[in-house]
């Protein structure tokens, strides 16, 4: 359990962090998610004590990290990746790991076997591939088989096969009854392996809800139709109170998933339907309007505005 | 899933979690009380674990060796006598280019946790920083003293069996020949680890650290007006290597530090900024 309340992290005038109050709870995954740049690191390195707060409170089971006897036993954390020195082996930098904890060496060649790493122990980890660094990363959180895991963007660089691993690890991780934390900055991922769900945006809250809710607000369901008999149909389905949009291109749509009753419907009345496909609108689309107003630094893909110099000069082309 | 969250409350002790409503996971691996100890350990790991200790100790003892061997074969194969100078004063040509790698190992102890990020996994399987700056402390303090004490003993001994033309040195003289010396120089690693510590950046460290060792030196050399002259000589005396040439009783000067003053010294500047580093620390984000 690891309880955040009024965190806040100020540099200078810049508000990295604003006022986060939230509980992740033991036995499932809960997301972090927010885009870049929204505070998800700094929470996480306030969690674990390496930043300061400038106000709140973060607390592990009800302790500070620093008093934690034991952390890596207590907690393990992937924060960014690459933090160790190259120049040692990896079965070398986890048993430095594991010695400042009384952890036994059994248990490095253990975690270096899970995560697939015992070929290259021996090898400096300078020349690791971003998906072995990864790999390497969250062995370390791993060590002391901790009841907390917490992983910053764990899916990052790695390969479809690595993203699969990581997925079901996380999964089994919380099905053992422990608490995963894990940001990232895709919804799609989230998705995939989160229970519950904490969105931020420029450092403040904007949502604390479980996924399973998050996805019923936000995704819109609805029932695509194509018909060359456009005005048949449209009475038909206004006679038994199924209202219809007409959203241009000779597309009908429908709220909700009603493809059956509406498929049933043209049947009885012999309609031709070309096309008849339930849609929803993508996670990713809600989780990008919700953090809309807070993206700080937006692609300005969008129309092209006025330079100061006039736009006579492309005129030409 | 979908089993009724019970409302969230602060758990009030986490040795109350196995009473917490929810469930928890209990690590087979024993919870242990870690102590400075379990630091050490992983300090020592850490420091033999990277080719640069082997670089810069290997280099160090290079140095000492074959400067001091040959210092000692070319006054043992010359007609002059050492005057009232024992041979053991022959070792302090390689001692003072050696300096420079126990300084730079240092600095690196410290700063190149910073460099690779290494630092914030330290910190987090160590939360006590006091501990980790200790343990860093401990273990680089007695590799050094370690390898220097053998080196110039070693160099020492030779020496005093090359040259026969000269005083035998008294016990007291082979005292700070050997391990007083080799205290003064691992002090000096010791505070270019506390300079890594603080600054963060291990070229920026180095390059501090060498200042501090030969400007002091450099800038007498060039105080030629008459009014600097009391600069000069306390610039000269306090220098880094007339205080290290102290431990052979020679001396540029016959005034300042003598004895076992520079060791004093040292031992003082270092604490101070021991205590500064490990302020700096606390209050810091890694």
């Amino acid at each position: 359990m690891i309880e955040l309340e009024g965190l806040t992290k100020r540099y200078g005038e810049k508000v990295a962090v604003n006022n986060l109050t939230f509980a992740v709870r033991p036995g499932i995954v809960t997301g972090f998610l927010g885009p870049n740049g929204a505070g998800k690191s700094t929470t996480m390195r306030m969690i674990l004590g390496l930043d300061h707060p400038s106000a709140g409170d973060v607390r592990i089971d009800g302790k500070h990290y620093d008093q934690l006897k034991d952390p890596l036993t207590y907690i393990g954390a992937l924060l960014e990746a690459k933090a160790w020195h190259g120049g040692r082996s990896a079965y070398n930098h986890l048993l430095c790991l594991a010695q400042s904890n009384g952890i036994s060496t059994s248990r490095v060649r253990e975690v270096l076997e899970t995560v697939g790493l015992t070929a290259v122990a021996r090898k400096k980890t300078k020349g690791f591939s971003m998906g072995m660094g990864q790999r390497l990363g969250i062995a370390g959180a791993l060590l002391g088989d901790p009841r907390i895991l917490m992983f910053d963007e764990p899916v990052n660089g790695l390969d479809p096969e690595g993203i699969h691993w990581i997925r079901n690890l996380m999964k089994s991780l919380a099905a053992q009854g422990r608490t995963v934390f894990v940001s990232s900055h895709l919804m799609s991922e989230m998705a995939l392996t989160a229970e519950h769900l904490v969105v931020i945006g420029q450092g403040r809250l904007l949502a604390d809800t479980s996924m399973a809710d998050f996805i019923e607000r936000n995704s819109r369901s609805y029932v695509r139709i194509r018909t060359p008999q456009r005005e048949r149909l449209l009475d038909v389905l206004h006679e038994a109170g199924v209202t219809a949009v007409d959203s241009g291109g000779g597309v009908l749509e429908v709220e909700g998933g009603k493809s059956e009753r509406i498929g049933e419907l043209a049947a009885q009345n012999q309609i031709v339907l070309h096309e008849l496909s339930p849609q929803q609108a993508s996670l990713e689309e809600a989780f990008m309007q919700l953090t809309a107003e807070s993206v700080e630094y937006h692609a300005h893909s969008d129309t092209p505005r006025e330079q100061p110099w006039g736009d006579s000069w492309n005129k030409g082309a | 899933m979908s089993t009724p969250q019970p409302p969230t409350q602060a758990a009030p002790a986490w040795q109350a979690v196995p009473g917490s409503p929810y469930p928890t996971y209990t690590s087979p691996i024993p919870v242990i009380r870690t102590h400075l100890g379990h630091a050490l350990a992983s300090e020592w790991t850490k420091i033999r674990s990277v080719r640069s200790t082997m670089w810069t100790l290997g280099v160090f003892v290079l140095l000492v060796i074959g400067i001091g061997l040959a210092a000692g074969a070319l006054v043992a194969n010359s007609s002059d006598d050492l005057g009232d100078e024992t041979p053991l004063s022959l070792g302090f040509f390689g001692l003072l280019l050696g300096t420079m790698c126990i300084i730079t190992l240092g600095v690196l102890t410290t700063a190149s946790e910073y460099g690779t990020g290494m630092i914030r996994t330290t910190m987090t399987a160590c939360p006590s920083r006091g501990r980790v700056m200790a343990a860093k402390a401990i273990v680089f303090f007695a590799v050094a003293f370690g390898v220097t004490l053998v080196a110039s003993s070693f160099v020492a001994f030779v020496q005093v069996g090359m040259v026969t033309e000269a005083r035998d040195p008294s016990g007291a003289e082979w005292l700070k020949g050997t391990v007083g010396v080799s205290l003064y120089i691992a002090l000096l690693g010791l505070l270019s680890l506390v300079v890594g510590s603080i600054v963060r950046h291990s070229a920026g460290a180095i390059t501090i650290m060498i200042g501090i060792v030969l400007a002091p030196l450099v800038i007498a050399l060039f105080m030629f007006s008459p009014s600097l002259e009391d600069l000069r000589q306390a610039l000269f005396e306090y220098s880094i290597p007339n205080q290290l040439s102290v431990f052979y009783s020679q001396s540029l000067t016959d005034t300042g530090p003598s004895g076992w003053d520079p060791l004093w010294i040292v031992l003082g500047v270092t604490a101070a900024a021991f205590v500064g580093a490990y302020a700096l620390l606390e209050r810091r984000d890694v």
